[in-house]
């Protein structure tokens, strides 16, 4: 049904001719519940920009955490759950992030510009990239993505400013007085969480994410319509290579050191993965919600160690064998919940009134 | 020059050893198993064990794992592929990497994070060579490079000859026709499974004996296997063995021209096969049907 909704939707959005037949049937593009999500959100935001107010250090330390893991997973469910291309190596770009930043820092541009500057450079380097890996399908994309990491990783080791494994210090950072940096650091994390959840939100609102949800259900199908499959890809991947490259930033300047089996370690990949099949692959709220759950096991259970990852691996198989739809994609389908609307409602006016169940919805 | 080819050579049989598992079961059901190197690993630490703690001959050992790595291949294919298969391709590439996330932590938590080897059960043997024109050649790596191709082509003999082998073919070409004809499919995929698990199960004990591992060698296990298949291109006896060598000589190489050459110099040539396969054609593993055509 999410198929056939996703083509009518096109087919309303690009020919007039549709738009002419369908005159008396209206798109929502917002519901009520949305409007208010969206407003929570923003108050949400605003407490969180002023908590440095009230809290300490510890607190915005462990916030950095959240907010990179935020990163990671909501461009890894755009790239995995609504392009279909699920990468293992998305650390590549993690660590390609934090590399970066410290070159560029070392080539003297000030500490925090580089942070960004970093993952724009990265997000230029998947563009290339793209075209050849993006061929690759399945089991084969996902592990040329993990060779692509390794790879990534031998290059970085190969720079003599990174002294192989040693590793190296963000040193620009210890100029800057320590509460001011966790300060900088937190709000930028902040802003960037923020800006990747509405990059994603606004890119799932436009054209491009109408095609995505129809490659999401059928990417034959999608192609038949008139859909670009390639270059819909292509823009999510880099996306997802921003996303991953920026949050290799932020972890670098919260954690000062770099060294590199730390940032392209595929523990980053088993994390992710984790967040985005328990909070709902494919599901806009979802990979938030799953961010959001790992980070709370994490802070409860992380002392825990191989058991904790045992736990991590094991609920990640028993989530794809039994609940592949993940906590937000059963409260969603169970009890019809979205807060946030990314797709579209077609409604026939004279069913308008009767609500839920009357017209086609496309949601995300 | 010439040794360090013929190293690289013999370095090449392993990876077309520890490819076969994993081309094999793909060949079959489509699925890339992200647990594979995990598998080789846990092999490995249980033919350790056998001959570290109840004293057993390596080689009795090897063999008493042999169906164990069967065994945990029939269940790993009733628990984690079969149910995960009807839901596509993404499952089974979020299952099995859960899989190998388990197994990597089982194996650290039982065994601990040192660093083993199987080289001390082989006794001299480990250390044994072949004087050929001057140049020394491992009996080890001249033995794990006859395993792989007796493993290869006992198991295209195996496919192309036998009723199980057709069985085989059959539900891999379309399990619900397969069923129709008789066949039982669900027992020919979970056999075929098996076999890649014996599979697995040698290149483990074979990595044992030529080098050293640790719990979370899996990883790099995964990496070489993968791209020995893919280099290779086709699960025949002469693709498996052409792209693993070329990986062998690959890496070699490239650790002769710089001291990190080693694996960039494997990643290097996987891509360029890639690439060239990008543009000359076909680039997935090709299926059974096909490969045994």
């Amino acid at each position: 049904m999410s198929l056939s909704s996703s083509l009518s939707n096109l087919s309303t959005e690009t020919s007039p001719m549709a738009q002419a037949t369908t005159a008396p049937y209206r798109v929502r593009r917002w519901t009520p519940r949305a409007k208010i999500t969206v407003l929570l959100f923003a108050v949400a935001v605003a407490a969180l920009a002023l908590a440095p107010a009230v809290t300490g250090a510890a607190f915005m330390d462990r916030a950095v955490a959240l907010f990179v893991y935020i990163l990671l997973a909501v461009t890894w469910n755009a790239l995995a759950g609504y392009a279909g291309q699920v990468s293992v190596g998305q650390q590549g770009f993690f660590g390609l992030g934090a590399y970066v930043t410290i070159r560029l820092s070392d080539a003297g541009l000030p500490v925090f510009p580089s942070l960004v500057v970093a993952a724009l450079v990265v997000g230029a380097i998947a563009l290339p990239v793209s075209f050849v890996m993006l061929r690759l399908r399945e089991g084969e994309f996902a592990i040329g993505m993990w060779v692509l990491a390794t790879l990534f990783h031998l290059l970085v080791n190969l720079d003599p400013l990174i002294q192989g494994e040693t590793g190296v210090s963000l040193i620009a950072l210890n100029a800057v007085p320590a509460e001011t940096r966790n300060l900088v650091i937190y709000l930028m994390a902040l802003v960037s969480a923020v800006a990747v959840i509405s990059a994603m939100f606004l890119l799932l609102r436009s054209r491009i994410g109408a095609a995505l949800q129809a490659i999401r259900d059928d990417e034959a199908a999608a192609h038949s319509v008139g859909v670009n499959v390639v270059r819909t890809k292509q823009v999510i991947f880099v996306f997802a290579a921003f996303g991953a490259a920026l949050a290799g930033a932020l972890w670098l300047a919260g954690n000062v050191s770099f060294q590199p089996k730390a940032y392209f370690s595929v523990q980053w990949m088993a994390y992710t993965i984790f967040m985005v099949i328990v909070g709902g692959i494919g599901t806009f709220e979802g990979a938030i919600l799953g961010a959001v759950v790992f980070f709370l096991l994490e802070t409860f259970l992380g002392g825990y160690g191989v058991w904790y990852l045992l736990v991590l691996g094991a609920s990640a198989i028993v989530m794809a064998l039994g609940f592949p739809q993940g906590i937000w994609g059963y409260l969603s389908s169970r009890h019809g919940l979205s807060l946030v609307m990314v797709g579209r409602h077609l409604e026939a006016p004279e069913t308008e009134k009767s609500g839920k169940g009357s017209g086609w919805s496309a949601d995300g | 020059m010439i040794d360090i080819l013929l190293q690289g050579v013999l370095l090449g049989g392993y990876y077309a050893l520890l490819a076969v598992g994993l081309a094999f079961l793909y060949s079959i059901m489509g699925i890339i198993n992200l647990a594979h190197g995990s598998f080789a690993v846990l092999a490995a630490y249980l033919v350790l064990a056998m001959t570290d703690s109840l004293g057993i001959n390596v080689w009795l050992a090897v063999l008493a794992v042999l169906p164990i790595m069967a065994v945990i291949g029939a269940l790993v294919d009733r628990l984690i592929f079969e149910p995960v298969q009807k839901g596509g391709q993404l499952l089974s590439v979020l299952a099995t990497f859960g899989l190998s996330v388990v197994i990597d932590n089982l194996i650290f938590q039982i065994w601990g994070a040192n660093t083993r080897t199987l080289a001390n059960a082989l006794g001299d043997l480990a250390w044994a060579s072949w004087e050929i024109g001057g140049l020394w050649v491992g009996k080890v790596s001249v033995y794990i490079l006859l395993a792989a191709v007796g493993l290869l082509t006992g198991l295209t003999l195996l496919i192309a000859r036998t009723p199980l082998g057709r069985a085989i073919r059959a539900t891999a070409t379309d399990p619900d026709t397969a069923g129709l004809v008789g066949v039982d499919a669900r027992r020919a995929r979970t056999i075929a499974s098996a076999l890649a698990f014996v599979a697995i199960g040698v290149a483990g004990a074979a990595l044992g004996m030529r080098t050293t591992f640790t719990p979370y060698a899996g990883v790099t296990q995964l990496l070489f296997a993968f791209q020995a298949a893919v280099i290779g291109g086709s699960t025949s006896v002469r693709g498996t063995l052409f792209g693993g060598i070329t990986l062998g000589l690959a890496q070699t190489l490239g650790a002769t021209i710089h001291t990190q050459g080693f694996l960039i110099g494997g990643h290097l040539v996987f891509f360029a096969a890639l690439f060239l396969r990008l543009q000359f054609g076909t680039l997935r593993l090709p299926k059974l049907r096909r490969a045994a055509a």
